[in-house]
């Protein structure tokens, strides 16, 4: 395997395109390439190289210019590709996690259903019966942005985003779907609500969702979603329970 | 007795950082730490801490701090002087890139940064915290890391680490470098692309022959400029699909205006970046303040590690050159010359200067 084109970020890191277009496949090779190279560092074969990150399409290598070169680091980049194969590539666990679509957890379940003259019922049919991929984390610490939505739930963004998303916000745009860990800013349609932490810097691994996971979201009622929040607040039900199926 | 800090007065913007967060770009992390890292390195070689070692970034307003529980050293960055003032009611003057000693119950009353910019403020054997995500620095916006993750307030007591390097000799020297460290001058240095195929060759022109003005529109997240608008290279290349940012990356939303990402950038952006700061200059934009004019010149990567490593040789010969000096040396006239009386704040946004990237405007990347 190869990378489509390296773009340097100055003498800070490379960007290593993989993909061209947003997708399940374009998720697979970069979640490929991101585990061959954090492997390079661990094995000490990209000396100077400190983190690697991945995005939709692209991994970005970040390093140390007083520790390396961009030009040897992007052949040591190449050795280690070539050397991949992408089939190997472990994969991710299996999400169930509920999702609430009732009420003040989902003040733009009318306008959906409006724009996208889909009935609120099935908006939560489709959204739930879907299984979403995470490509990849970002904007906020541990936000999930997951692909694999219909096509029957693609809109563009609001017009105008909210200044205050709550925290554990569904929401959907540009056919993506994220859960906000924190109560942010937010451009995209809210129309549920997932009552389970995604970012606690206790935890051994802080984010609770990786890239390569798929989550399948279930339909929960108001009363559910607070009990459950009232659990895993008090740390009486563990947020890995609703791991359906472990990595292999 | 433990020896603390007490924050009398928090300062407009006081946040713990040290280098940033180790490997958590990846899980949507900003990798953080301080604006200036030479600073930060050279303060902590006034100390005699490891170079590493956490630090109090200062923005706008400075802090007052008590030293409770034992003698605290401290030192201070370019733009930041003040003066200690012990229980006893007798003060001394303390210039910019100085280490000094703050005796039990001596407060250190800073004036705020030169200019209203940001500095730095090193502890001598650092702040007794925990680590969290491999790093003391603080993600203010998640709430962890640093002091109770987020910037100082009345009454917080920070506790110091073990008996710094130099409790051993208590004495009354300060410790200053005899060669002061300098900004580089002339343009800020530039690296083309990460996306040059989303910009005219118009733009790239404009970019490199047009001077930017520095907004109050910046904060730890990203500094937007005005000046010349740049012409993205046709419909749809004002948007790419999120890639990888890195601190210095420009990025030019489709109003055309360029916003310089810091250091608690998020960690991808889906507007394209014209060009990328490079290392060695990336301490010059710490050092910005609104109504400054940015010029930008362009160099290969080769050119700019080559930068970086001359930096690297340079702050080397400063920190060789650091000698010890008698309190008694110091010219009393600097107590009078300095400004004591703090910046100008909005306090409604405590954060930096009005205007934030989370303002809903149309050039700010939401999600």
């Amino acid at each position: 395997m190869q990378y489509l084109k390296a773009r340097a970020l100055a003498d800070s890191a490379i960007t290593f395109d993989f993909a061209l277009s947003i997708g399940i496949e374009a998720s697979a090779l970069v979640h490929a390439a991101h585990l061959c190279l954090n492997k390079g560092i661990a094995d000490g074969r990209l000396s100077g190289a400190t983190e690697v990150m991945q995005a939709f399409c692209s991994v970005t290598l970040h390093y140390d210019c007083l520790a390396t070169s961009q030009a040897i680091l992007i052949s040591q980049v190449e050795a280690l590709l070539a050397e991949m194969n992408v089939a190997a590539q472990p994969a991710g666990r299996l999400w169930q996690m509920p999702c609430c679509y009732s009420g003040d957890f989902a003040p733009d379940m009318d306008y959906l259903a409006q724009r996208l003259a889909v009935d609120p019922a099935e908006i939560v049919a489709l959204h739930s019966l879907t299984a979403l991929v995470v490509h990849a984390l970002g904007f906020l610490p541990g936000l999930p942005f997951m692909g694999g939505l219909p096509r029957s739930l693609a809109l563009p963004r609001r017009a105008e985003p909210r200044t205050q998303v709550p925290a554990g916000s569904v929401a959907i745009a540009n056919g993506l779907c994220v859960i906000y860990p924190w109560v942010s800013p937010g451009g995209w349609h809210i129309l549920g609500n997932c009552p389970i932490s995604l970012f606690d810097v206790d935890r051994a691994a802080p984010a609770l969702l990786a890239a390569g996971d798929t989550v399948w979201f279930y339909p929960i009622d108001i009363d559910q979603h607070r009990d459950l929040a009232t659990q895993l607040r008090a740390g009486r039900l563990d947020p890995l329970t609703f791991i359906k199926t472990a990595a292999q | 007795m433990k020896r603390t800090l007490r924050v009398i007065e928090p300062g407009a913007r006081t946040l713990v950082q040290d280098q940033g967060f180790k490997n958590v770009r990846g899980i949507g992390v900003p990798a953080g730490g301080v604006l200036d890292l030479t600073a930060m390195r050279l303060v902590n070689a006034l100390l005699g801490n490891p170079e590493q070692t956490e630090v109090l970034e200062v923005a706008l307003s400075s802090p007052c701090l008590r030293a409770e529980g034992g003698a605290v050293r401290v030192a201070t960055s370019a733009g930041l002087c003040g003066v200690v003032r012990s229980a006893q009611g007798a003060s001394r003057a303390i210039a910019e890139w100085t280490a000094t000693w703050l005796n039990d119950g001596d407060e250190l009353h800073l004036a705020s940064p030169a200019r209203g910019g940001v500095a730095v403020l090193g502890i001598g054997g650092g702040l007794d915290l925990p680590f969290v995500l491999g790093s003391r620095s603080t993600c203010d916006k998640a709430g962890f890391g640093g002091f109770k993750g987020r910037s100082l307030a009345k009454g917080d007591i920070l506790p110091v680490r073990g008996p710094g390097p130099f409790d051993a000799k208590a004495g009354q020297a300060d410790r200053v470098f005899r060669l002061i460290p300098r900004l580089a001058v002339g343009p800020i240095r530039v690296v083309a692309g990460p996306q040059p195929e989303n910009f005219t060759d118009g733009a790239y022109a404009t970019f490199f022959g047009a001077g930017y003005t520095v907004t109050v529109r910046m904060d730890r997240m990203g500094m937007r400029l005005a000046g010349e608008r740049l012409e993205h290279s046709g419909p749809g290349a004002a948007d790419i699909i999120s890639d990888g940012a890195a601190p210095g990356a420009i990025q030019v939303p489709g109003n055309g205006l360029p916003i310089i990402l810091l250091a608690d950038a998020q960690t991808t952006g889906g507007y394209p970046k014209i060009a990328t700061v490079i290392r060695a200059d990336l301490p010059r934009l710490a050092a910005c303040v609104p109504g400054d004019i940015l010029r930008f010149t362009g160099v290969s990567v080769a050119e700019a590690e080559a930068a970086a490593r001359a930096q690297a040789r340079q702050l080397a010969e400063v920190t060789a050159s650091i000698v010890e000096t008698a309190w008694e040396s110091r010219d009393p006239r600097a107590l009078l010359e300095l400004n004591l009386i703090s910046g100008v704040v909005d306090m409604g946004r405590p954060n930096h200067f009005p205007g934030h990237i989370f303002d809903t405007d149309d050039d700010v990347e939401m999600c």
